[in-house]
Formats: C-alpha cells, structure tokens, sequence
C-alpha cells in the first residue's frame, strides 16, 4: 500500500465535494460578488441600495411569513407529537398517528396545487362550510394570499416537525412522564413543563430546518398568492427572467442568506454543544 | 357525573380529530376532485360532469404529460446513478476511514440544502448558460445531484458505520483482501441503507422544481414544471392528475420507509 488511510479517504471524497463546490460553493461567490460590485467593476452597494427601494415590502412579507408559518408549525406538531406521547385514549391516538404523516413527502409544487383549488373562493372548504349551515355563499372569501402560504407551508412542515419531536418524545425517561401524573399533573402540564423542555432542541433544529426550507420554496408563493406582496424567491425569479437583473437578484439573495444565516446559528450552536457532549 | 365528563371529553378530541382529518384530506379530496371533472363550476359545490376525458388526454401515448413522465424518471435514475457513485465512496471514507476535520466535510454536504437555493440556483444557471449546457438533462441532472447529496452521502455513512466491524475483520482474518471484504461484505450489509438513500435521492428529484425551473428550461419539462404550466394556465384538470401522478410515489415512500431505513441506521443518520 503507497497511500495511506488519510490520503485514500480523502481521494474517496473527493469526487462528491468537487460537485458540492462546484454547483454550490462556486455559484455562492459569484452571487456574492455579483451583489457587492458594480457591473463596471469597484465595490459597491448599489444593488442592495435598488432592491431594498423595490422590495422592503416583500422582505418584511417575507420574515413575517416564515416566522408565522414556523410558529403555527411548532404549534401544530406539539398537539400532535404531545398527543401521540401522552394520549390515552387509543382509538384516537392511532387514528391520528395514522393521519399526520401524509403530507411528509409531497413536493411543495403538489401541496401549493392542492391548497390553490382547496383554499380558493369556491373551493372545498368553503363549499364544504356552506354545505354545513356555517356560512352563507355570498361570505365567502378566497385565501389565496398571505393566508394561503402560510397554509400551505404549515400544511407540508408539520408532519416532518411533529415526526422529530414524537421521536424525541418517544425516547424520554417515561418514569419522570408518569411521576408527573401521579401527583396529580394534567397531562398539559406535564407536556409544557416536563417533556418539552427536555426536547425543546430538537424542536428547534426542525424548526430551523423548516425556517430555511420555507426560504427557499418558489412555487407555493408562484401557485398560492397573487402577484403583490409576494416572497423573496418570486422576486429573485422575476429580475432574472424579465430583466435579467443579477445584481438586484442576487443582493435579494445575500438577503435571503442572511436570514437563513441567523437561523443556522441557532442550528450549529446545538451541533457544537452535542459535539462537545458526546 | 364522572362519566359524562369523560364523554364529553372523548367527543371533543373525537371533534378536534375530524377537524384535523379535515384540514389534512380536503386539500387532497379537492385535487382528486378536479381530476375527474369535466365541467365545475360556480355555484356548483361538486363537479358538474364527471368523466375521465382528462385521464386519456394525460396519457395518451403521445402527449405532453407522458414525454415529461419520462424525461422526469429518466433524470431521476440518472441522478441516483450520480449521487451513488459519489457517495458510497464518500459515505465509506467518512464512516471507516480517518479523515481529518470530518465535521467539516459532513457540513459541506449540508451546505447546499441549507441555503435558500433559490439565489443559488440563478448563479447556477449562469453559468451553465455560459457553458452552454443550460437546457439539457445533464444540467439538470447535475443539479439534482447536488441537491441529493446530502442525503446520499450521510445516509451511506450512516449505514456503513452500522455494519459490524468484527464481520469485516473476520473476513480479513481468513485471507480476502481489504477490496473483496468490502465488496463481499460491508457493501451487501450498507445495501438496504444505501437503496434508502438512492429511493430518497429518486424521489427529490422527482419532485425537484426550483433548479429546473431556471436550469432546466425551456427543453427539459418534468412533471413538476408541467404541474406548473398547466396550473398557471388555468386548466386545473391536467395540473390535478399530474400532481396525483408525483402523490404516488411520495406516499408510497411515507408508507414504506421504516422497512428501508432500520432504526440502527437512523439514530446514526448526521452523526
């Protein structure tokens, strides 16, 4: 053997990283640098300068989006995963745990789909609220703006979200759970003071997963919403294919990696600890 | 008194559950919906003819929705193809091999899903555009691949870190060479693990729409752009059973992971 263990391991790499580098790290420098200098050349902040003058709406739009639709995520999965831990009737818990998986693994582009027809004026849920003796037809409204993302993005998050917490869930000490019951804690209260803090990690890297994920999706915003206020990535398409714009695309960018930036602190800082730990 | 309480309790949950089943099936009763109406419209609350006219015009042999079917599994096998070539050597080296600052080289697989890809991906297309590749499979496949990686790979990690060492060891001790253990051994033991991340890696790209949108465009149509165009060109019919045709695999896949991806495997997925 000529090469040793370090050498043939990083040969082995190899291949993989160069993709990485090349359709990741590469493209990021050049958005970065695109952002930052004037097409003539020289640093500048011209571009940031443009896109916070068209779009500071949509960049507010945008936080007030994700950080609700995290938020509602969070939510949502503490039922479900609090219920699948603690319930104790098991025809509803079975039922549930049979129910709240389905949206896992559908593409964004199918659930905006659905939500499009779902959420629309004369959609199911408003037929089906009418139907019922809830509303009258003449109230009913579409939701297919702010609403209607945030739907959709909690709609597809909180099986993934609600799927990592029940496992966490899952693996804590049941005996403290129990003592808990046994002087005479609900079972809300001993999900808010007992189990969660001890998985609160865990939630929040899938939080901070759903954070950037929610970041980076293009097509809810497209199907779902109309065209004005809309989400960072719709504007980041729209320079490019009407104007080809890549300075004032890729400073939307640099925003946008920003606020993931601030999300993947969170998520690191927990990386290190455990790394620490273990 | 103690009774109707416990009642009242059970109906509550059993109403909150109906709610829940509710808001999670409609949207999918919705879209099942619109693929079998022919004719819907206001005020009616339900399709006003239903009919499989739709159904024959998606696949019919030579429409658009079985050319983009496809191109669409024809990039997805390809991509699987990709990403396995470069993970199962990379996923072995991280695993079982020393490697120096291997936190690091974890991360850089991350790294690409852990960005909005959205800003990426336009540089991406750049320069593909100037290589003039853009518009092809290869683009798109690349693309993919690189999106796909991150699972490969710390899936292929996972798995090879789960095989047994004595096993490999034992093979050593009676004279196969580090090459045939690992192709006689390791690698059938890290097989169920590594098809996971292949089926996983097959199903991104199935679904992928961001890269192809601007990579991709406008010769490679998949399924989700013609999801997509068909949305936006009002005829929810076609975008309905072509989102129902990408449902099938994704809840196939939801149903069927715990099979693939053993809990041994998974507690080491990131470690």
């Amino acid at each position: 053997m000529s090469i040793s263990q370090r050498q043939l391991a990083l040969l082995l790499v190899a291949p993989g990283l160069a993709l990485v580098a090349a359709l990741f790290l590469y493209p990021l420098s050049f958005s970065l640098i695109s952002a930052f200098t004037r097409p003539q050349g020289g640093i500048s902040l011209d571009a940031f300068r443009k896109a916070w003058e068209l779009y500071s709406s949509d960049m507010l739009f945008t936080v007030v989006i994700v950080l609700a639709s995290c938020l509602f995520t969070g939510l949502a999965a503490i039922i479900i995963a609090g219920t699948l831990t603690l319930g104790e009737n098991r025809w509803i818990v079975g039922t549930l745990k049979a129910l709240y998986r389905w949206p896992l693994f559908i593409p964004f582009i199918v659930a905006a789909q659905c939500m499009r027809t779902f959420l629309a004026k004369n959609g199911l849920m408003n037929n089906s609220f009418v139907a019922m003796g809830l509303m009258e037809p003449l109230q009913a409204v579409s939701f297919l703006d702010w609403r209607g993302i945030i739907a959709t993005f909690v709609w597809k998050q909180t099986p993934f979200v609600a799927l990592l917490l029940a496992g966490a869930l899952a693996a804590l000490d049941r005996a403290t759970l129990e003592a808990g019951r046994n002087l005479g804690a609900t079972r809300l209260r001993v999900l808010v003071e007992l189990a969660l803090p001890q998985v609160m990690p865990q939630l929040l890297v899938a939080l901070v997963l759903s954070f950037v994920t929610m970041l980076s999706v293009l097509s809810v915003p497209m199907m779902v919403a109309g065209s004005q206020p809309t989400m960072l990535t719709v504007d980041m398409a729209f320079r490019i294919n009407a104007y080809g714009d890549y300075a004032t695309a890729n400073a939307l960018g640099v925003v946008t990696y920003l606020l993931s930036a601030g999300a993947a602190i969170i998520y690191l800082k927990r990386g290190m600890a455990k790394e620490g730990a273990t | 008194m103690m009774r109707l309480a416990s009642s009242l309790r059970a109906a509550l949950a059993a109403f909150l559950l109906a709610v829940f089943a509710f808001v999670l099936i409609g949207p999918l009763v919705n879209l099942a919906l619109w693929s079998v109406a022919e004719r819907w419209y206001t005020p009616y609350k339900l399709p006003v003819i239903y009919g499989t006219r739709y159904w024959e015009q998606v696949f019919r042999p030579t429409g658009d929705a079985m050319a983009s079917l496809g191109t669409s599994v024809w990039i997805a096998v390809l991509t699987v193809i990709v990403a396995l070539t470069l993970s199962i050597p990379a996923g072995y080296a991280l695993a079982r091999l020393k490697l120096p600052v291997r936190a690091l080289f974890m991360i850089l697989f991350l790294l690409p899903q852990a960005f909005p890809s959205v800003a990426i991906y336009i540089n991406v297309a750049r320069v593909f555009y100037q290589l003039g590749i853009n518009g092809t499979v290869f683009a798109v496949v690349l693309v993919h691949a690189a999106h796909g990686l991150v699972y490969s790979v710390w899936i292929a990690a996972a798995a090879f870190g789960a095989v047994d060492k004595d096993l490999e060891l034992a093979a050593r001790n009676i004279g196969a060479s580090p090459l045939r253990t690992f192709f006689s051994v390791t690698l059938p033991l890290a097989a169920p693990g590594i098809i996971a991340s292949g089926i996983f890696v097959f199903l991104e790209s199935l679904d992928e729409f961001t890269g192809t949108f601007f990579v991709g465009v406008p010769q490679v149509t998949t399924l989700p752009l013609l999801l997509y165009n068909a949305a936006m060109g009002g005829n929810y019919q076609v975008a309905s059973i072509t989102a129902l045709i990408l449902l099938v695999p994704s809840v196939l896949f939801m149903l069927f992971i715990e099979r693939f991806l053993r809990a041994d495997v998974l507690a080491k997925v990131g470690a």
